[in-house]
């Protein structure tokens, strides 16, 4: 490698219900983004934009508020260097962490020497699935890839790995306990942005979306979210090829999967000389990237082969990863890579994740990125590793070190 | 004056089209037709002050639909002649439909496929009001989708949703029916009313165009992109999915033709349905189901396996002994062909509870207003319970269906005889007792057959006719005229333990216990089962037909063939029924436990003891041998049937296979199975099967000799 890639600084947005009643409803997405590149030059004052070579952003709807190049859009109206280029990507849950990768992998190739990476999505202005696309939508294709939503994937996981609903409850639970401790503690300080107006008022200050509150009773006492659609079909799409299931449970609440939120990160990384030359201080390495993919219809185990793929690159084992941020897309996700990594528990998600402060879908990857170097610099620990599952079975992982 | 379709114009410059395609007693889409209505069209489109057009029918239909002699022809070969071919046949249509004079069809009799598809294509529809008249697409029955514009046409015309039943399922409707639906616009008394009727709405609507023409148009439901229906549709696939297990290319094609053709203009979408409607008609499942639903079925109806010279035979009266639930069935479906009915019991309250059912289905169908209750009444009518012996005096035909014990049923058989009429047919409804051991017990055992319904009988459409050694080509045309004569379908097959559906479907319940006995996992078992395409899993089956029935039906056959100085042959099944009975005191639905557990009010759910019981799960095989296996036991039991000469006919085995033990549709049946795979491959495939599986799978001579020959089994 030519280069290595260093993150020089993270910063996100904080999160909220990404419904009509959410705190950031109100907010375009465009300034979310906006907003976060005005924190970056302030948090950053030698940042130069007309050294920034490019802002690579996952939007996993890209259209409507969120279309037309909304990276371009953002750069322009936040009066950055008209040098700066930007560029939306899609790689459903795992754009915000692609983006961080490709930004690496920018630098890294000594082709570009600053990169700043993020993700953006408000599903409260732009909803899931908004942008319609052959797999669902088109029926030969619907029913040459044996679609199904992602509910009943996460359910045929827990089927097959014999999770009960108390098992995701109590997952549940815990990651809306972590990241309330963590929010009290100040944890998340370093990193959240709050969201402003035109006047200077704050809209949202920090995460609003968790329930420190929350029971396992609670979690226990709520519907499953997928029983109806699975007994409508889709259990039977699933069980067509899971032929050794007799039938799917249905154990994934709203309680236990992630929250659907609105919120942004930025994430800039650069050269070792790009940082010296404007006073940067690297804050971490990103040690290696992996992307793979799985099969489409259980669809989110791709975390635990994408893991595995970034460790045999860097040289490492998962003894040498201090912590890990498994997306919570659904408890049983996570569950299901703690079970087939063999890590303990306690290096997971220390901090809470998805189920407890939402999942934007374009902007979790870069988010936890953040999350996850801001614990290492906290506990004085080494490295860290992140990894999302992601629709039609891709899994993600980046391993970032602390310098 | 074309040679298919008479034009003539009348006075106020309306033209009648009546087709009246020589030599063919219905209209249907064929080459004359093409010939035809290209001349009618360029002359239509040259006319002067055209004031309509009113297409009809001189035929007693209106037209039959697509040629399924040409249909059955077509290969991956000729993909690109027929794909144009299919083209050219909707341009005609277009050109129809875009005559600038309003086009009305008349229609006089039924229309369905092509026939429904010209209709589409015309601005307006009357039909005739008779309750007999069907109207529909039913193509996708035969594995095909309409594609003379059926699909794109019928699903602007109502919306995805609505279009749905008569394009997904093939729904058909009779006029009132179709009025309500939207399939026609109006009704008529009578011909003279209806051409009334098409003419005055000529003149009322001189200036017209098809709605998907109009300027505005808005497609009922809306369009893929609107959110109601985007909201559904990534569901909508799985939905189907779940009812047709992946087997039926023909659905999947016809939803996806529906969808995609609204995201285009009329004219692209014609192209997109002509590529599905290729890709259907040149593939083997719609072969298969053109096959064995119309060529198979056809050659049945005409009595295909009748002996010649004698002259159609009208059963009168027919006396039925055991008003159980066979004989209370057939007692009904017997009345409903108009047939006087002597049901007889041990005991006159016995009978009068046999008469009771049909009673119960009566009752619903008037309550559902499909039959008036004079008609009811008339029917139940017909039916007479009785314990007196002598009240089947005057019986042409006897049906025995009491318990399967060979002295009882020659008692009855014998206590019949002496009062039925010397030259009636004496039945047996057996299920498994050989026909020429029963028939020993006759004074006339020429006259004694084998007439094996399925139950329900008033569901289940096959009857399996046995003849025994003795029994007569007449009593076995009067058998199979007493079948066509209730309106079900006769195959015929020689005696042998078994016969040939009993025999057969043995071999697919063997295989699924075979499976669960090498440790296999159950509910992949029965998966494989249901994702071939059979209706119900061998596991399931095996709890509904008791493990204590099989098990008594084993011995009583060990015993016969013992009593021949034969051994029966063991099957893996043996000892799994076995244990599940004397071990774990599991032995079916009956008993509320067998292979699955029977919870009150809920879903029967696999007995997880399985796993320590058999070792469930402990091993496993590629999943698709699974679903070959049960496919390829029953052909391969087949053959060998065909080699022992019990059954003669493809045409009686394959309707046999589909309507009597649930072999799947998309196959055309259990030999077309072999025809389709191709027999060289079959071979093959069987000899792989008998190294992995066991000899059972070694293809018989009679198939290697047809292979090497390059034969086909027709």
């Amino acid at each position: 490698m030519s280069t290595e890639a260093y993150v020089f600084d993270a910063v996100r947005t904080p999160r909220s219900k990404g419904k009509q009643d959410g705190s950031l409803h109100e907010v375009k997405p465009v300034d979310l983004v906006v907003n976060l590149l005005n924190a970056l030059k302030e948090r950053n004052p030698g940042l130069d934009t007309a050294q920034v070579d490019d802002l690579v952003m996952g939007i996993v709807s890209p259209v409507g508020d969120q279309g037309a190049v909304l990276p371009k859009t953002a750069l322009m109206k936040a009066g950055w260097d008209t040098t700066v280029a930007g560029v939306q990507l899609n790689r459903f849950c795992a754009s915000g962490l692609e983006a961080v990768n490709t930004a690496a992998q920018k630098v890294a190739s000594g082709w570009e020497d600053l990169v700043i990476a993020g993700g953006v999505e408000s599903m409260s202005r732009v909803p899931m699935g908004s942008d319609g696309g052959a797999w669902a939508m088109d029926p030969q294709t619907n029913l040459m890839t044996d679609f199904v939503t992602q509910g009943i994937s996460a359910d045929l996981i827990a089927t097959i790995e014999g999770f009960s609903r108390e098992d995701v409850d109590n997952f549940a639970y815990q990651s809306q306990m972590k990241a309330a401790a963590a929010q009290k503690s100040g944890y998340f300080d370093k990193s959240v942005v709050p969201v402003k107006d035109m006047n200077g008022l704050t809209i949202l200050a920090q995460d609003d979306y968790l329930r420190p509150s929350t029971t396992v009773e609670g979690l226990n006492s709520l519907n499953p979210s997928f029983t109806m659609m699975g007994e409508m079909g889709f259990d039977a799409v699933a069980l067509q090829k899971y032929h050794m299931v007799e039938r799917i449970n249905h154990v994934h609440t709203p309680g236990n999967s992630s929250g659907i939120v609105d919120g942004a990160a930025l994430v800039l990384i650069g050269s070792k000389a790009k940082g010296e030359e404007m006073g940067l201080t690297p804050r971490g390495r990103i040690v290696a990237t992996a992307i793979t993919s799985t099969d489409p219809t259980i669809m989110l185990t791709g975390p635990y082969p994408a893991a595995n793929k970034a460790l045999a690159k860097a040289g490492l084992t998962y003894d040498d990863i201090d912590l890990f941020e498994v997306n919570e897309a659904f408890a049983s996700v996570v569950m299901r890579f703690i079970k087939e990594s063999g890590v303990p528990a306690e290096k997971v998600n220390v901090n809470g994740g998805s189920i407890a402060m939402g999942h934007p879908l374009g902007a979790t990857g870069a988010m936890i990125l953040g999350t996850v170097l801001d614990e290492l610099e906290r506990r004085g620990q080494k490295r860290g590793l992140c990894t999302l599952c992601v629709g039609a079975g891709i899994g993600i992982a980046t391993i970032i070190e602390r310098v | 004056m074309s040679e298919a379709i008479r034009y003539e114009k009348d006075s106020d410059n309306i033209v009648v089209l009546t087709m009246d395609m020589p030599g063919q007693s219905a209209n249907t889409m064929n080459e004359t037709y093409g010939k035809s209505m290209d001349e009618c069209i360029a002359r239509l489109e040259k006319e002067e002050n055209l004031a309509g057009v009113v297409i009809t029918s001189a035929k007693k239909t209106f037209f039959a639909g697509g040629d399924l002699n040409s249909l059955i022809k077509a290969t991956p070969e000729v993909a690109q002649e027929f794909y144009d071919d299919s083209m050219a046949v909707k341009a005609q249509l277009r050109r129809l439909e875009k005559i600038q004079a309003p086009v009305v069809a008349a229609i006089n009799g039924a229309a369905l496929g092509g026939g429904y598809e010209i209709c589409l294509a015309c601005n307006y529809r009357v039909a005739i009001n008779d309750r007999k008249t069907k109207i529909g697409l039913p193509e996708v029955t035969l594995g095909l989708l309409p594609g003379g514009g059926g699909v794109v046409r019928l699903t602007r015309l109502l919306g995805l949703e609505a279009a749905s039943p008569f394009l997904l399922e093939g729904k058909q409707v009779n006029p009132e029916g179709a009025l309500k639906a939207g399939l026609i616009h109006e009704l008529a008394d009578d011909a003279d009313d209806m051409m009334a009727k098409a003419k005055a709405w000529c003149k009322a609507n001189p200036k017209v165009q098809q709605p998907w023409d109009t300027k505005g148009y808005k497609v009922p439901g809306g369009t893929p992109a609107s959110p109601a229906l985007a909201m559904k549709l990534p569901i909508i696939p799985a939905m189907l999915k779940s009812k047709t297990k992946g087997c039926m290319p023909a659905p999947e094609a016809i939803l996806s033709t529906a969808v995609e053709s609204l995201q285009v203009d009329v004219d692209t979408a014609f192209k997109i349905e002509g590529r599905y409607f290729t890709s259907l008609a040149t593939g083997k499942v719609a072969t298969n189901m053109i096959t064995a639903f119309f060529f198979n079925l056809q050659q049945i109806s005409k009595g295909g396996s009748r002996p010649q010279g004698f002259d159609k035979y009208t059963t009168k009266k027919v006396g039925i002994l055991g008003a159980g639930m066979m004989g209370a069935g057939i007692a009904y479906s017997s009345a409903m062909a108009g047939i006087e009915v002597v049901l007889k019991d041990i005991s006159e309250e016995n009978a009068q509870k046999g008469k009771d059912y049909s009673k119960k289905l009566l009752d619903k169908a008037v309550s559902r207003g499909k039959m008036t209750q004079e008609k009811a009444d008339g029917i139940l009518s017909l039916i007479k319970p009785t314990a007196n012996a002598e009240d089947l005096q005057g019986c042409d035909l006897v049906i025995e269906a009491v318990f399967e014990k060979t002295e009882l049923k020659a008692a009855v058989t014998q206590e019949a005889e002496a009062q039925m009429l010397e030259t009636g047919v004496m039945a047996s409804n057996t299920s498994s007792l050989p026909i020429t051991g029963l028939a020993e017990a006759s004074c006339r055992p020429a006259n004694f057959i084998g007439l094996h319904f399925f139950s329900p009988v008033d569901k289940m459409p096959l009857v399996e006719i046995i003849c025994g050694k003795q029994t007569s080509d007449e009593a076995l045309a009067k058998s199979i005229d007493y079948v066509l004569q209730i309106r079900k379908t006769p195959i015929v097959v020689n005696d042998a333990r078994g016969f040939f559906t009993t025999r057969v479907i043995g071999t697919y319940v063997n295989e699924g216990l075979g499976m669960l006995a090498e440790g296999l996992h159950p509910a992949s078992i029965e998966k494989a089962a249901s994702l071939a395409g059979f209706p119900v899993g061998t596991l399931a089956i095996s709890d509904e037909l008791n493990l204590q029935t099989m098990r008594n039906i084993r011995l009583a056959t060990e015993a016969a063939l013992k009593a021949e100085g034969k051994e029966m042959p063991k099957t893996a099944s043996d000892s799994v029924i076995d244990r599940m009975i004397d071990e774990f005191d599991r032995a079916g639905k009956l008993a509320g436990k067998g292979f699955y557990d029977y919870p009150q009010g809920g879903k029967k759910t696999l007995w997880p003891g399985l796993k320590e019981a058999f070792g469930a799960g402990s091993k496993e095989i590629p999943f698709e041998d699974m679903k070959e296996r049960f496919l390829f036991v029953q052909s391969l039991e087949t053959v060998r049937c065909m080699e022992e000469g019990v059954i003669e006919k493809v045409a009686d085995a394959n309707i046999g296979s589909i309507m009597g033990i649930g072999f799947p549709p998309w196959t055309g049946g259990v030999v077309q199975y072999i025809n389709q795979y191709g027999l060289r491959e079959f071979v093959a495939r069987a000899q792989e099967l008998a190294d992995k599986y066991g000899e059972r799978f070694a293809p018989p001579a009679l198939l290697v000799e047809k292979a090497e020959k390059g034969e086909i089994f027709e």
